[in-house]
């Protein structure tokens, strides 16, 4: 665990840093705000409704598809620091889990979850 | 005591060696953006404009500091100041020289590519808690993104981690001292800095802040120096992933005569300067074009590089 320590120190200087910023700009800033500033910015226009509005659900699909690739991707990260020593056998592993893999991404290409339209 | 010592006066040195890269890649981007777009750039305050940097620090320091009513503000403050973290955080086991490096994890790939998918809350929360349309499109937008390009940068570097049989980037600087992995793994590199260029959301990657559109993406309704935090982060952004490319595809600091630290600080200021380039060239890619180039053409290509790398170290030994 003793190698963790830096961490824990670069840790806390980077915290300190990102605290540091926020509070001398709130220190060091102006206030002024007048009541048209207490408005979300619209380009000019009154705003029309909240931004807590509806919005499209692929935004989801991207998050799922991720999610399924990313951890496959966990998966292979062990895989590869060990291959020098898996050699025929990790390779045909390897080969098989990428398969799969593939049929996934055919699958959701086909169904149409890639596209934006 | 001195190796309790040595690692936290690198630390120190290292994060704020960072910052005041970061506030001179600012005046380094649009000085070569004049450049290369025929006009001057900054050139008014101090020697080339040099001090322009501290001029726009005091100004956005001083500026009004804008927490909006509507925002969920906690969540408001809080995010930018996570990008910044995030990617100071990512820095701690890159190593600049055989000796400078703040830590060295077996698992330093891992860390680094943890650090830099966390950096995605950043945008994301910055965007949902404006309660402003443009930003919450810009998060939404950003997280999307980062999410997709994230997949392909990790199966990019599989090859690499392959190549040096380990996580520690160490180690895989030091396995490149016969031929550097740009080579074998060349189109790991393309892969792996296009992602970058998205994790970065630099142009042709920048639809979540397309000021053409939207405003200024998520930050729109930031002011002052949290904005500048937004700014600072993606600058730092930029040197981690020329630091990255350097180190895991261009062999760190291994070269001939000068000593480490200068060949790593040239070939990152090699990529930097080609992000730069990149932003002064390419136009702004469309949505939808972004996420299919990523799914449809990245994704395949990450994998077929994998199965190659696999079966021609496998055909090696």
């Amino acid at each position: 665990m003793n190698g963790y320590l830096p961490i824990l120190f670069i840790f806390l200087v980077a915290t300190f840093i990102g605290a540091a910023i926020i509070v001398l700009s709130t220190l060091l800033s102006r206030k002024n705000w007048t009541p048209i500033k207490l408005m979300p910015y619209e380009c000019g226009m009154d705003p029309i409704g909240s931004a807590r509005r509806r919005f499209p659900v692929r935004f989801f699909v991207i998050g799922m598809l991720f999610i399924v690739f990313d951890i496959e991707l966990i998966f292979l990260f062990p895989w590869a620091t060990i291959y020098d020593k898996l050699m025929i056998f990790g390779f045909v592993e390897m080969l098989i889990f990428v398969l799969v893999l593939l049929v996934g991404l055919v699958y959701v290409w086909k169904k149409g979850a890639l596209e934006w339209q | 005591m001195l190796s309790v010592i040595e690692p936290i006066v690198v630390c120190v040195g290292v994060l704020v060696a960072l910052l005041a890269l970061a506030a001179g890649l600012v005046w380094l981007e649009r000085r070569l953006l004049g450049l290369w777009q025929d006009r001057y750039g900054p050139n008014r305050v101090g020697p080339f404009g040099l001090l322009q940097v501290l001029a726009d620090m005091i100004k956005m320091l001083t500026k009004e500091d804008w927490i909006p009513p509507f925002a969920d503000k906690p969540i408001f403050v809080i995010a930018p100041a996570v990008i910044v973290f995030t990617v100071l955080m990512s820095f701690a086991v890159i190593p600049f020289t055989p000796h400078i490096q703040v830590v060295d994890l077996n698992i330093g790939l891992l860390f680094v590519l943890a650090m830099s998918s966390l950096g995605v809350y950043s945008v994301a929360l910055g965007g949902w808690a404006s309660n402003n349309k443009y930003a919450l499109l810009g998060g939404l937008r950003a997280a999307a993104q980062m999410l997709s390009y994230e997949v392909f940068m990790g199966l990019s570097l599989m090859g690499v981690v392959m190549l040096a049989g380990s996580f520690s980037l160490r180690a895989i600087v030091e396995a490149q001292q016969g031929l550097w992995f740009c080579v074998p793994q060349f189109p790991g590199l393309v892969i792996f800095f296009v992602a970058g260029l998205a994790e970065a959301r630099r142009i042709p990657f920048d639809l979540p802040e397309a000021e053409t559109e939207l405003v200024a993406g998520y930050h729109t309704e930031y002011s002052g120096m949290k904005f500048g935090m937004f700014f600072v982060g993606e600058y730092l952004g930029i040197v981690l992933v020329s630091a990255l490319t350097t180190v895991l595809f261009f062999g760190g600091w291994l070269g001939p005569v000068l000593p480490p630290l200068v060949w790593f600080f040239l070939k990152t200021f090699f990529f930097i300067c080609l992000f730069i380039l990149i932003r002064g060239t390419f136009p702004r890619l469309r949505y939808d074009q972004l996420l299919a180039f990523g799914w449809k053409v990245m994704l395949p290509l990450a994998l077929l590089n994998l199965v190659v790398t696999g079966g021609i170290v496998l055909a090696k030994s």
